[in-house]
């Protein structure tokens, strides 16, 4: 399943990286740990955090996830916004909170153990 | 800048990193350094993004790349959060890469309670971001295939994590 796909059933608004959005997600990871990422998270994978400033698409570059989810309604930082747009990273907001943004990707088939 | 070695006799700057560690001493293919300032969160990634992208144009596999960009990472959050500034140093040779980061303090007093999985002693504030949460030399010890970690408290800390191209 694709990024665009995901948004689009689940409602998440693309807020950056909107020409990314074709990429197929592989699996998923939630956490609000850097380091807990950065050693778990899978190449292609969705990630859901209520993380908001830069390091989260720095993250997400260097294991080249197919997109973030910020979940809780959370505002994503101006400064990690634009570098977020600037890296063209796909960043999804939802007012689901993590829990249930979590359970709705499990429920379209995205697993995190793969 | 200037380090004496084993024999008590000064290195040649050129075998020195810049701030003082020993280079790895084989022939390197390529050598690059990156400065890393301290509690600098707006530049905190460039570093292993440079380096990621660095070993991608070598060809280098993608595990390779990704345990190396993860283990820069790591090394370059430790500098920010953690010590005065400091830099890594990439070197490839034909047979691994290695990243070598160092600073000049304030140095750990105990490496294997630092290693510990959970162990931080990052402040509140830093924790909040999403760090801190003691899995960062972990990890990178986990993405390398040799990895030693040299502190002094009051000198500094040098951390040379290696991971083997084939």
């Amino acid at each position: 399943m694709t990024v665009q796909e995901i948004a689009d059933i689940l409602g998440l608004r693309c807020v950056a990286g909107g020409k990314s959005l074709e990429r197929e997600v592989s699996s998923g990871y939630v956490s609000d740990l850097l380091s807990d990422v950065m050693g778990n998270a899978r190449d292609s994978g969705i990630w859901v955090t209520s993380q908001v400033h830069q390091n989260v698409v720095a993250v997400a570059l260097l294991l080249d996830l197919a997109a973030v989810v910020i979940a809780g309604g959370l505002e994503m930082n101006d400064d990690a916004l634009a570098k977020a747009k600037a890296e063209g990273v796909p960043v999804l907001s939802t007012k689901m909170s993590a829990f249930e943004a979590v359970g709705r990707l499990y429920e379209l088939g995205v697993r995190g153990d793969v | 800048m200037y380090r004496k070695n084993d024999n008590g006799q000064a290195m040649d700057p050129a075998e020195v990193t810049p701030c003082g560690a020993a280079r790895p001493s084989s022939e390197p293919v390529l050598e690059m350094s990156f400065e890393v300032g301290h509690y600098d969160f707006a530049a905190a990634g460039e570093a292993a993004s440079k380096i990621k992208q660095v070993l991608r144009k070598l060809g280098m596999a993608p595990d390779v790349v990704r345990r190396a960009a993860v283990a820069a990472y790591e090394a370059e959050m430790n500098l920010v959060i953690h010590s005065v500034g400091g830099s890594i140093l990439l070197h490839v040779d034909t047979e691994k890469v290695t990243l070598v980061s160092c600073d000049e303090g304030p140095g750990m007093p105990d490496i294997s309670l630092a290693m510990k999985e959970g162990y931080s002693t990052a402040p509140d504030e830093i924790r909040e971001m999403g760090f801190g949460a003691g899995m960062g030399l972990p990890n990178m010890k986990r993405c390398s295939d040799s990895f030693s970690i040299e502190s002094e408290v009051g000198r500094g800390t040098t951390v040379t994590a290696s991971i083997r191209i084939a």
